[in-house]
């Protein structure tokens, strides 16, 4: 399974670039949703440099089976897709995409987006540990966690604590009883008690 | 203006200087301590100058700005050498090491610990030791350490206040009969020292914007440039010391930020690249004399590699924690700290909060997982609180840096190899903590509890470690190695054994009393 097999003639650098350029395109599944509360619009697309609109389209369903949020949107994980695309600029990278994704395909009669939610997961878990698939999941595990619609979507503020939450929630919970000092400790300005 | 514009400046051919190589707890506190004797002092640092201004409340860009990324290898059974097999280490490269992303816990070692052999007896398979100096001998640095670093809970300064995570570690510390407060931390509770109190950001580990938190970036380091006795050189990467026919150090070679070869002269040198790149310049400077590198007659140099037992604890809860907020690590349990072979191992271990943000999280927690089970945990993500579990680990002859011929950086140096396995006594204690860890989480009603493996490791010890005898080790109870007079070791590498603690504040303690050693014995004319 790593290496691939020797027959298969690796997609030549101009037949890749004359097949590239896809776009991914979708619809927000959640109209008020955190996402929804950040996107200008209900409708989002992403212009693909390297890959097609089909490796796109695999890749993303392959993400989220990869890693399944049941209400995270589709334009995150779109996201991975599009650092996959970056990469892509890369011959041997966007070479290794293209193989694995036709080889989602022959596993799958010729269209492993036309299997079944199961089916599509027997697929991959017959391709966990390739080279292919570490590289999308690699990929994923950063990508899919690193950008601010997913940090929207999971309830972490990121950037937004840079200043400090010293006066914005940082001892905001309130289902358990306040420690008593001096465990819990003193705020800046608060003079402790002896 | 950086600290750097109008420093003193000494001359390559200077053989008066002491020079320090790193700029971190051990080589940050060393340099500024000398200099305030009146010794002169140049600081070569491989990593680059950046100050507070430039730090990222982002946890992969600051990753990519601080870490040290240098080609590294690993072999032996740990998790890391699969999951990260060129990152078997998470620390800085960068004027004032690693200092710049600790979370300052500042915890002083147990007078037993540093006896570990004779309290701890025989331990099959591990070169267990008791250091050359004891508890009473480091105490009054111990000190001093505590008060120029501002550590909470000592010299008057009041604790940290508790954060979210916090709060859910003292319920459950209340539950099983534990003590836990906001910890010992080297991090301002109010403005001192001209330094910010905590502003509770929650990003410790990507540098302090504020500077409530100790760095030698910006406390030793600028302190020892006003004295005029101090030069520091950053991107002043460090290949080989040289020495003379006598076999005494004498120069310092170097590649500066442009790669030009240089030669630094020195009267001593001393080593504070952690304790990775410590054996590895050692190693790297053989030479005819000292065919198997410098201050390795006894073949101790590279052996010994500690990394702590380490693992983590996080539960999620039915409301929410935002764990996130706030001091990473101010939330400490002392109690299994103790030493007691009925529980299956011997030495102990501390509790520690910690928190990752989302993407760190989705890096750590489970490396190389896919599925549901993964998803699940991160779908909780902000309902999730977290402790950390740092203890004793064993000094392993076998556990070794060593340098990988193979693999060149880009100056065309070997590389260090990390070579781990982990010893029956870690994975005994591990299980242990996670046991505890979960009960405690259990305790407060907790949904899910995930016992996490150890992250790329942060603390990295006991590669030139002291001994009182040289066939023991590399160095003796003040750093200075066995083998050559002014060749000191100045970072955790000396540590003969690990103890439970967190190793800063005793890295910081032993410089200080290193440097009081060696401008005793400049004035004296001994070295
Ligand atoms: C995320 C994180 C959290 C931590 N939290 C805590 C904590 O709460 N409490 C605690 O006690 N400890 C903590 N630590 C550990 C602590 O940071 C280290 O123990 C300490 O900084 C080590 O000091 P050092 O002097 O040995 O090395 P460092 O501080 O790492 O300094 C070594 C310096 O040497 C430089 N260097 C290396 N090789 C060369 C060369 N060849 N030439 C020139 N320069 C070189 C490096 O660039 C680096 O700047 C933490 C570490 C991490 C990573
Ligand atoms: S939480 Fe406090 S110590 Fe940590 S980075 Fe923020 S201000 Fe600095």
């Amino acid at each position: 399974m790593i290496s691939q097999p020797l027959s298969r003639k690796p997609v030549s650098r101009r037949v890749f670039l004359k097949a590239s350029g896809g776009v991914l395109a979708g619809t927000l599944a959640f109209a008020s949703g955190p996402i929804a509360l950040l996107a200008p619009s209900r409708s989002w697309a992403m212009s693909l440099d390297h890959l097609t609109s089909r490796q796109g389209e695999v890749l993303l369903a392959m993400t989220r089976k990869l890693f399944p949020h049941a209400d995270l949107e589709d334009a995150v994980y779109a996201l991975v897709v599009k650092s996959l695309d970056g990469k892509a600029a890369d011959t041997a990278t966007a070479e290794q995409i293209s193989s694995g994704v036709s080889e989602l395909d022959d596993q799958a009669d010729g269209d492993w987006l036309a299997l079944g939610d199961d089916e599509r997961l027997a697929v991959l878990q017959s391709m966990a540990g390739t080279p292919f698939f570490e590289l999308v999941r690699g990929d994923a595990v950063v990508s899919l966690y690193n950008n601010p619609l997913a940090f929207a979507h999971f309830g972490y503020e990121g950037e937004k604590g840079n200043p400090g939450y010293l006066s914005q929630g940082f001892n905001d919970l309130t289902w358990l009883p306040d420690p008593p000092q001096p465990e819990a400790g003193y705020l800046p300005f608060e003079e402790p008690s002896a | 203006m950086t600290m750097t514009d109008d420093q003193k400046t000494f001359a390559l051919d200077d053989d008066s200087v002491v020079v320090v190589i790193g700029s971190g707890a051990g080589g940050g506190t060393l340099a500024n301590e000398l200099a305030q004797q009146g010794v002169d002092v140049v600081v070569l640092e491989a990593g680059k100058l950046h100050t507070a201004a430039d730090f990222l409340a982002d946890e992969w860009g600051a990753f990519s700005q601080l870490s040290w990324l240098d080609p590294r290898t690993t072999s032996g059974s740990w998790r890391l050498a699969t999951d990260f097999p060129n990152l078997p280490a998470w620390i800085v490269k960068s004027v004032g090491g690693t200092t710049v992303h600790w979370a300052g816990a500042s915890l002083r070692f147990q007078p037993h610990e540093f006896q570990a052999l004779t309290h701890y007896g025989e331990v099959a398979g591990a070169e267990l030791l008791d250091w050359p100096l004891s508890y009473d001998d480091l105490a009054p640095w111990y000190d001093r350490a505590e008060q120029r670093m501002g550590v909470t809970r000592t010299n008057d300064n009041k604790g940290l206040p508790g954060n979210n995570n916090f709060k859910v570690m003292y319920a459950g510390a209340q539950n099983l009969g534990y003590s836990c407060n906001t910890g010992h931390m080297a991090i301002n509770s109010t403005v001192r020292d001209g330094r910010a109190a905590c502003q509770q950001r929650g990003f410790c580990f990507q540098g302090c914007k504020m500077q409530a938190k100790w760095s030698t970036l910006y406390t030793e380091l600028p302190a020892g440039i006003a004295t005029g006795h101090m030069e520091l050189r950053p991107e002043s990467h460090v290949a080989r010391i040289e020495h003379d026919d006598q076999g005494r150090v004498n120069a310092v070679v170097y590649f500066d930020a442009d790669g030009n070869e240089l030669r630094q002269r020195a009267r001593v040198v001393a080593v504070a690249g952690n304790s990775i790149e410590t054996p590895r310049l050692l190693l790297n400077s053989a030479s005819d004399r000292f065919p198997d590198g410098l201050a390795n007659g006894a073949g101790h140099v590279g052996r010994h590699y500690m990394r702590h037992m380490t693992g983590s604890v996080y539960a999620t809860f039915d409301e929410p924690v935002h764990m996130y907020r706030g001091t990473t690590m101010a939330g400490i349990i002392p109690d299994e700290s103790y030493h007691d072979r009925e529980r299956g191992f011997v030495g102990g271990y501390e509790m520690e909060t910690l928190s990752l943000g989302l993407p760190f999280m989705a890096a750590f927690f489970n490396p190389g997982a896919w599925g549901p089970d993964f998803t699940q945990a991160m779908d909780q993500y902000d309902h999730m609180a977290g402790m950390w579990l740092v203890g004793e680990d064993m000094p392993q002859a076998t556990n070794r840096i060593t340098l990988n011929s193979d693999v060149v950086d880009r100056f065309g140096l070997p590389v260090a190899n990390v070579h781990y396995d982990d010893h029956d006594n870690d994975i005994a204690m591990r299980q242990h903590a996670y046991a505890q860890g979960r009960a405690l989480y259990e305790s407060v009603g907790a949904r899910d509890v995930y016992e996490v493996p150890p992250y790329p490791s942060t603390h990295n010890l006991g590669t030139c470690r002291m001994s009182e005898r040289p066939e023991d080790g590399v160095c003796n109870g003040h750093g200075q190695s066995h083998e050559i007079d002014n060749l000191f070791i100045s970072d955790g590498s000396q540590f003969t054994t690990s103890g439970a603690e967190n190793p800063t504040l005793t890295i910081v303690s032993l410089a200080l009393r290193q440097a009081e050693f060696i401008g005793q014995q400049m004035r004296e004319g001994v070295i």
